[in-house]
């Protein structure tokens, strides 16, 4: 088996973290397109998304069966399907693996929820070490903003009543996410994560990531050429007959 | 009194709570079909007929992830790491949700199999030992282990006799031979290589499971006695 750190692959793997309404999705989003257009070939994994795990954790959800423990085991279970599934085998490919957030959710959230800081890390050595982690920053008044309004009901762990640390759930999410993002402040040095300030404007934000990543592409096999290039080449195309009416003459 | 004694880091926390668990953790380990089941069904009523209360549990049976754990076995697309974890669920699950309020209750819990047998099937299907014993790190040591040790040519014997070769039990997901048979041998030869190499440093009590089920039953009940609470 191989462990963080150890795995030697082709591909890239870039994760983006942070809180919720951190607006880390966006971001990634925008990369892929970029990326795809780029001419790339482009995998995007989603934290708890498993198809073969997704029942069982919806059911320790919904009956309030989990606790920290096996909260904890439970995504660790589903991380570990997709990077069986869709993280090694696309980067032994040689693809650019995108991820949506990534082991240091479950460090943050896990930790929060007071679980052994050293024992978490040690469930997760599976994991392939990421090219490059993005840890989005901001302000908690901005992400508890984006968040809670417009927002009817906070779930039951997504709030941490589990911890049982407020009987109303949005101070509870509150002094919750509180926790979360004082463990992933302590994790930018420990693993190296690249912070970016995500109070600018979104197209600032990924001018940066952009050019952050750009380096890490060199040597990654396009599968088409860059969108710019094919318009180049469509182009030359329509100046000299295609195959198909060779052929068909 | 089961003491809060573990192999790697509490996480769950007992000693910080104080816990008191004054039951006991007794384990009947060993490989497929070698007579586990029948042995835990004879002590569990000569315990009960002895005036103790006894729980038992065994793999696949959490609540939490029992069902999904079978449904997955089922498909074809669960990885080894993955049915790792998922065991690891199901053991965590069971250890908080059965075995834990029992002995703290002061039950008996008669467990068929425990982390070794996880940590065996872990390592053979290629784990990082040290992964995986860090994630069982957490769970008790037993008041007593019971290793039902048995050859590769004295299982045999016993498998087909139950009915023939399972395909989890071959090792089939490894595919370790043209055939079942083939991948049985040689998947339950590596396990018990496991075993014998996890008997001494666990503390596993030996006993051999080619003698008949009375006798070996017999054995059983004299190391457990002494353990047993008095009164």
């Amino acid at each position: 088996m191989e462990t963080y750190g150890t795995h030697v692959y082709p591909g890239r793997l870039f994760v983006v973290e942070g809180v919720d309404g951190s607006g880390k999705s966006t971001q990634i989003a925008l990369l892929r397109q970029w990326l795809i257009s780029e001419g790339y070939a482009v995998f995007f994994s989603e934290w708890n998304s498993s198809p073969l795990v997704k029942k069982t954790t919806s059911k320790g959800k919904k009956k309030q069966l989990l606790t920290p423990t096996t909260f904890s085991l439970i995504h660790a279970t589903d991380f570990a399907d997709r990077t069986e599934h869709d993280i090694i085998p696309p980067l032994k490919a040689g693809a650019i693996v995108l991820a949506d957030r990534y082991i240091y959710t479950a460090f943050a959230r896990d930790v929060a929820r007071n679980v052994d800081r050293r024992w978490v890390r040690e469930l997760y050595r599976f994991a392939v070490k990421p090219t490059m982690a993005f840890y989005y920053r901001v302000p908690l008044e901005v992400s508890l903003n984006r968040i809670l309004t417009g927002r009817t009901e906070l779930k039951y762990y997504e709030a941490g009543m589990d911890l049982g640390l407020s009987n109303d759930p949005q101070e509870s999410f509150k002094l919750f996410q509180e926790r979360i993002v004082s463990e992933y402040e302590a994790m930018i040095d420990e693993f190296g994560l690249t912070v970016m300030d995500a109070t600018l404007p979104i197209p600032e934000q990924q001018r940066r990531m952009r050019k952050l990543i750009r380096p890490y592409l060199q040597g990654v096999r396009r599968i088409r050429s860059s969108a710019k290039e094919s318009a180049w080449a469509g182009l030359a195309r329509e100046m000299r007959p295609s195959h198909s009416e060779i052929v068909g003459r | 009194m089961t003491k809060l004694a573990f192999y790697g880091i509490d996480a769950i926390h007992l000693k910080e709570r104080e816990e008191v668990l004054p039951g006991r953790l007794i384990v009947i380990e060993g490989t497929d079909g070698v007579g586990r089941t029948t042995q835990l069904q004879l002590l569990r009523p000569w315990l009960e007929s002895s005036g103790y209360a006894v729980v038992d549990t065994e793999m696949t049976r959490s609540v939490l992830a029992g069902p999904g754990l079978k449904q997955a076995k089922e498909g074809h697309t669960l990885g080894p790491i993955t049915l790792n974890l998922f065991y690891a669920t199901d053991f965590v699950d069971r250890f908080e949700s059965q075995i834990l309020p029992a002995l703290r209750a002061g039950f008996i819990v008669l467990t068929d199999r425990y982390i070794y047998s996880l940590i065996a099937r872990a390592v053979v299907r290629g784990a990082d030992p040290q992964w995986i014993r860090s994630i069982y790190g957490l769970a008790l040591k037993p008041d007593a282990i019971f290793y039902l040790k048995i050859g590769i040519e004295d299982l045999i014997p016993r498998v087909l006799q139950r009915g023939g070769f399972d395909y989890w039990e071959s090792g089939m997901d490894m595919r370790l031979g043209a055939d079942l048979f083939e991948s049985f041998v040689n998947y339950q030869t590596r396990l018990l290589e496991q075993f014998n190499s996890m008997s001494e440093s666990y503390g596993f009590q030996v006993i051999d499971a080619s003698l008949p089920i009375e006798l070996i039953a017999e054995q059983l009940k004299q190391r457990v006695l002494p353990l047993l609470p008095q009164g």
